[in-house]
């Protein structure tokens, strides 16, 4: 592991526990937050660090903190989205078994500033393992006044509910999100209204995801200043990068936004095991539009992967060598968003559902010379036609790998 | 067939629903808790949930058939939770998902239980797990990395308890 690591994660997860975090520093930010700090200087002091949404999205979250009206009557949340579910990314999994103080006290922080008093975490049901171990967590804190009735000696109280999702990749939208809490199916909602003004059970409400909030401490603690002069770019701090598929060392890699996608899958990844090269690259997600070989000296951070028309996301780097075919990926992909879109958009319904048809006819020998054109034009037609970012997550993704690797389609489907 | 959790999982209910804002919107945790003890819902199930939630049945109904974690017919004793993403599928996992339902004795129906209804096996998107790929989950137990022969190992074990 070379210097630039920064080690803001514990490395595995035996001091998960409170008497680990409180001797690594933990609760000083929350306590210094709530009983020095006005709420506005809060906001301030995390826009001026630059710090954008982990999830995917990449919206700065002091920003999404300050649209909150102020004031007025009824009560507000605060949703922490630990549905990932994006595929190739393990990041809040990780936050959650390493670290979830971490994320607590980031939640305590963010919930003083905006004025909140209740607090849900929506933790994705295939990781009900690892809410336990939040359950846990949050007892210990509340045991020791962090948590519950006059935090810190306060006027300020938080409570905390934990939510198990089932099985849903849309509930992962924040509004769908939203739905899920309230005991629904995950359909998102039409913005606007936008969750800030009209969220959960009509109430104003902070969406923020494990990643971000978890970020949160460190720039209360360190200041602003210490977190933007991480960054290698116009992002500003570290991130988790989820490595895996064709290399030799995946795992999780906190380090510097802005480093060039190359420099991660080879110095930290080890680069492609012996005798394969690198075929391709999906950057942030299987959303994210995948990257050839040729194009992997693109900075990680959100203005760069934009440029190269694919975005950072959820920062989930998945590496595909050179003996896999491209068919094989697409029919991941077209077989995933048919069966994860909710149907509530027709575009998207019928879009997926209809590639995926497709694709599986390509695979089974009796492709159609019309067929690239077909997916690329089912595409076309989802492409900002839906209420949630759905429908571009499918089509955008699907449309780079059949517009970059279209020669190799086209041979299988003239097999 | 009417149907009433135990007194257990009721007052485990009552905890639940107590928890929340509104009492609909422990419609998931009610469903968790009903899962967790009968091992599916079944539509007399989903009668009792509604009725204590004051929620339409067609609501429950809805739930239900939206989340591919809760289940509407019997389970295996284990349920095998099977990732087919792509940093799965780039391993191997299709070899894997074939050589436990070779094992188990299924067919491509996804969620079958084998014969003896010792195992469920349902093929799964990402579980976010993807630098142990293969990977699936046991019950709710991550492992990974798993080669076919390990996972058809896993399904002896469990079958020999």
């Amino acid at each position: 592991m070379s210097e630039d690591a920064v080690r803001l994660l514990p490395a595995d997860e035996g001091s998960w526990d409170l008497g680990s975090y409180l001797r690594r520093g933990g609760y000083a930010s929350a306590r210094k937050a709530v009983t020095g700090m006005a709420p506005a200087d809060i906001i301030a002091e995390v826009r001026k660090a630059g710090l954008r949404g982990r999830g995917g999205a990449g919206f700065p979250a002091g920003l999404k903190w300050s649209f909150v009206p102020q004031g007025g009557p009824g009560p507000r949340y605060l949703c922490v989205n630990a549905d990932e579910g994006e595929p190739g990314t393990f990041k809040d999994r990780a936050i959650l078994v390493r670290d979830p103080h971490r994320l607590l006290e980031g939640m305590i922080v963010a919930a003083f500033a905006v004025g909140i008093r209740t607090a849900v975490i929506y933790v994705r049901g295939e990781y009900a393992r690892l809410a336990g171990r939040l359950r846990e967590a949050i007892a210990e804190a509340q045991g020791r006044g962090f948590l519950g009735r006059g935090i810190f000696g306060s006027a300020f109280d938080l409570e905390v509910i934990v939510h198990l999702g089932a099985g849903a990749y849309i509930c992962g939208e924040e509004t769908a999100l939203l739905e899920s809490i309230e005991g629904r199916r995950g359909l998102p909602r039409l913005k606007p209204p936008f969750p800030a003004v009209v969220g959960l059970f009509g109430s104003p409400t902070v969406i923020n995801n494990v990643e971000t909030l978890a970020a949160v401490p460190a720039i209360i603690g360190r200041g602003a200043d210490w977190y933007t002069a991480i960054g290698q770019s116009k992002d500003c701090g570290v991130r988790l990068f989820s490595l895996s598929g064709a290399v030799r060392r995946p795992g999780l890699y906190e380090l510097p936004t802005g480093m060039p996608l190359r420099t991660i899958i080879e110095d930290f990844g080890g680069g492609p095991p012996e005798g394969v090269a690198i075929k391709a690259v999906i950057p942030g997600g299987l959303s994210a539009p995948l990257l050839r070989a040729d194009e992997l000296g693109v900075p990680m951070d959100f203005e760069s992967m934009g440029q190269a028309c694919s975005m950072v996301g959820s920062a989930g780097i998945v590496v595909i060598g050179d003996r896999t075919p491209i068919l094989e990926v697409l029919e991941v992909m077209a077989r995933f968003y048919a069966h994860e879109s909710c149907g509530q958009c027709t575009p998207c319904r019928i879009g997926t559902s209809w590639i995926h048809k497709t694709v599986t006819r390509i695979a089974g020998g009796h492709g159609r010379s019309s067929d690239i054109d077909l997916i690329l034009r089912l595409t076309d037609g989802m492409k900002g036609r839906t209420f949630c970012p759905f429908g571009d997550a499918a089509a955008l993704p699907m449309h780079a790998l059949v517009a970059k690797f279209r020669d190799e389609l086209e041979r299988e489907v003239g097999r | 067939m009417s149907y009433v959790p135990s007194a257990e999982a009721r007052e485990r209910i009552d905890r639940a629903v107590a928890a929340y804002p509104e009492e609909s919107a422990a419609l998931l945790p009610v469903l968790h808790l009903i899962q967790g003890e009968s091992g599916h819902i079944s539509p007399e199930a989903e009668a009792w949930v509604a009725a204590r939630l004051g929620i339409p049945p067609i609501r429950v109904r809805e739930v239900v058939t939206f989340y591919t974690m809760f289940r509407r017919r019997p389970s295996g004793q284990t349920v095998i939770q099977v990732c087919r993403n792509l940093s799965c599928t780039l391993a191997g996992a299709e070899g894997v998902v074939a050589a436990l339902r070779r094992e188990l004795g299924l067919g491509p129906g996804d969620g079958d239980t084998a014969s003896d209804g010792s195992v469920s096996l349902v093929t799964v998107e990402c579980l976010g797990n993807c630098d142990r790929a293969p990977c699936l989950q046991v019950d709710g137990i991550d492992r990974g990395p798993v080669t076919p022969e390990a996972a058809v190992a896993i399904v002896r074990e469990i079958r020999g308890r």
